[in-house]
């Protein structure tokens, strides 16, 4: 097969991470443990929790769990 | 990327509502063994009730029903296609858990009495019992595991099992293989017993929207459990009768008629007539729905905007805080007020879930696989109609039957072969220089499946449909996964490619059409018991190619009245008489 060309596409991501309110920076990772789809991460330059992959089930364990309120999870913008 | 190595007495695997049923039951068993549950995600907040669950849809509770009311119920709505033994093992062992998940702290609506308030949805008998609180439930199942000192690992993608010959009775369990989705370490473990408890194949069929991830079932439950019972040469049953739902159209979760019923919401045409005399899902009730819309009179919609305000307030609070909590920010962003406009639904893509249905693995009374120290339980075990009790009660039985084989059985010798296969396969997405992205091929499989084995089923499509999954077996070969994370999405489109061969042989097989919309096929559009009334079974043959086969089904031990054989064939309501001309 012949060398295959990867594009990177845009996606708009259903859950946003106050960075006010984080606290990752401290050590906490409930969000990005609970999720089932393990689609958060922590972006350590940052030390707060994102969304990396767009592969979310708008199913919120990382909303609820976090200890400050800080992620926010709304519905897919392609069901919304 | 490093390879370690374990082993155990018990190994579970999935973390979600069976699995860890079966691994606290093991323990409890023989506590002096070693039970590993594994799981891809994290068990704290895996699987399909990963946000609770808002009701039993099957308790079978003395002075409502009976074992043998329910095990009739359940074998008229699988249309007669049952092993009623294992349903007959479900309900009798149904209370018993309810009273033992009540202790554990899940908390089940109860009326001024104290007994359980138990409502009618299904066609003949009453076995829905709410649970407005149950959004829990994943926390009490994790208090009992570390109870009772279960060992766990998360994130760890189990993709095959170990097998070894054992002489006459053909291949035994070893033990199983999982690589961890954060790192791509490969690991063997090393099992006496092993049970798979893996939920559905949830990520068949494309979603509407397009959205790889907007499914009705958790799509961590890829299949595979399936694709992992269906290599070791264990045999599975129903594949043909599809698990299809009627869902909110778009965000692709359960109306819920099960919950507003007892309130008094129902689905209806447009025109906001009922049509259907029960909600409770079954291939019958989703041929009606389909009619409905051939006919012209679609969409269907979930009507509550007759109820008064204090009732749609408490549906509204059981609905947006359980099992798919994040509807209510649907609804707003739509618009929809139950007060005043009724719940757009349709019909779901396809998936195999025996937790609904009735495909899955099949399983004896005791959750045995036909694979000896193999056992499986909940969705992806083949008890129709089993729901989240039945995952409950299952996982029990499956934890102690392991706990007995472990007690018999010495381990398996590890076969070097296949774990070199295995990791080769594993691996191969990762050390490749370039290929095809996961997610790519993924949308390509499943759009395939929705245009080939959709129903209603047509012969010729479905024909083409496996020449297409062939086509992807190869674009297998090109994956191209850059990290761990997206290693376990490749895996997983093997394990989906595989559920979607199963599902369009075994829908080829049986050339009837039974369960309503589930398995319609055109060419063949009536019910034909003189030649079908039996299982089809499915199973990898000594040569390695994927075989169907029928299994008679054991006499009825709860005999079924002629007058009752079709009262779910008998759901739509019957339209008032035009009027008269004067």
């Amino acid at each position: 097969m012949q060398t295959i060309p990867i594009a990177l596409n845009p996606s708009a991501v259903p859950v946003t991470v106050d960075a006010d309110k984080c606290i990752a920076h401290k050590g906490c990772t409930v969000c990005v443990d609970v999720c089932p789809l393990d689609v958060l991460a922590i972006d350590l330059s940052k030390g707060t929790a994102y969304m990396k992959f767009d592969e979310c089930w708008y199913c919120m364990p990382c909303e609820k769990d976090c200890p400050t309120g800080a992620v926010h999870v709304e519905i897919p913008y392609l069901l919304r | 990327m490093n390879t370690i190595e374990h082993e155990v007495d018990v190994l579970v695997i999935g973390g979600g509502t069976a699995g860890p049923m079966a691994a606290v039951k093991a323990k409890q068993a023989d506590p002096s063994l070693r039970v590993l549950l594994l799981e891809k995600a994290n068990v704290k907040r895996s699987g399909a009730i990963s946000m609770g669950m808002d009701g039993l849809n099957n308790a079978v509770i003395p002075g409502h029903a009976t074992p043998e009311q329910y095990v009739r119920e359940i074998t008229v709505a699988n249309d007669g296609i049952v092993n009623q033994k294992t349903v007959m093992a479900y309900a009798r062992n149904s209370f018993a858990m309810i009273e033992e998940l009540d202790r554990w702290g899940v908390r089940f609506e109860k009326d001024e009495t104290g007994d359980y308030a138990v409502k009618k949805v299904h066609h003949m008998g009453s076995y829905v019992l709410p649970m407005p609180e149950g959004h829990d439930i994943k926390k009490v199942l994790y208090r009992q595991l570390k109870r009772t000192r279960v060992e766990i690992t998360n994130r760890l993608v189990a993709t095959r099992l170990l097998t070894a010959d054992d002489g006459p009775n053909g291949p035994r369990v070893a033990g199983a293989m999982a690589f961890d989705c954060r790192t791509a370490d490969f690991h063997v473990i090393r099992a006496k017993s092993v049970v798979l408890a893996c939920g559905a194949a949830g990520r068949l069929g494309l979603p509407a929207s397009g959205y790889l991830f907007g499914t009705y079932e958790n799509p961590t439950n890829a299949g595979d459990g399936y694709s992992m019972a269906y290599h070791a040469g264990a045999e599975l049953s129903g594949i043909e009768c599809f698990q299809i739902n009627p869902l909110i159209k778009d965000y692709n979760g359960p109306a819920c008629a099960y919950v507003t019923g007892p309130f008094g919401g129902h689905t209806t045409n447009a025109d906001g007539q009922r049509f259907i005399e029960c909600d409770y899902w079954s291939g019958q009730m989703m041929w009606e729905f389909f009619q409905e819309l051939q006919g012209g009179r679609g969409p269907v919609f979930l009507k509550l905007d007759h109820l008064a305000e204090e009732t749609i307030s408490t549906i509204e609070t059981i609905l947006h805080t359980n099992e798919r909590p994040s509807r209510g920010r649907f609804h707003a962003g739509r618009g929809t007020d139950y007060r005043e406009r009724m719940v757009e639904m349709h019909i779901s893509e396809i998936g195999l879930c025996s937790g609904h249905s009735a495909s899955g693995v099949w399983v004896d009374e005791h959750a045995r696989t036909t694979v000896p120290g193999l056992h499986s339980a909940g969705d992806m075990a083949c008890v129709p109609h089993n729901y989240m009790l039945g995952a409950f009660v299952y996982g029990r039985l499956a934890g102690e039957s392991s706990a007995e084989f472990c007690a018999a059985h010495d381990f398996a010798p590890v076969d070097g072969g296949q774990v070199e296969a295995e990791r080769r396969r594993v691996w191969g997405p990762l050390l490749r220089e370039q290929g095809l992205p996961p997610n790519q091929v993924e949308y390509k499989l499943r759009r395939m499946v929705n245009d080939y084995l959709q129903p209603p089923k047509v012969t010729r499509k479905m024909e083409i449909g496996l020449e297409r999954f062939e086509g992807i077996r190869h674009d297998l070969e090109q994956l191209k996964a850059r990290d761990p994370h997206e290693l376990m999405r490749a895996l997983e489109v093997h394990a989906i490619r595989d559920c979607a061969e199963m599902a369009a042989r075994a829908s080829l097989f049986r050339t009837e059409s039974r369960w309503g919309l589930y398995h319609a096929r055109v060419d063949f559009p009536d019910r034909n018991d003189a030649e079908w009334l039996c299982h089809s079974q499915l199973k990898k043959d000594e040569q390695g190619r994927m075989a169907s086969f029928k299994r008679a089904i054991e006499p009825y031990i709860v005999p079924i009245a002629e007058s009752e054989r079709n009262a779910y064939r008998q759901l739509r309501v019957a339209l008032p008489a035009e009027p008269a001309l004067a």
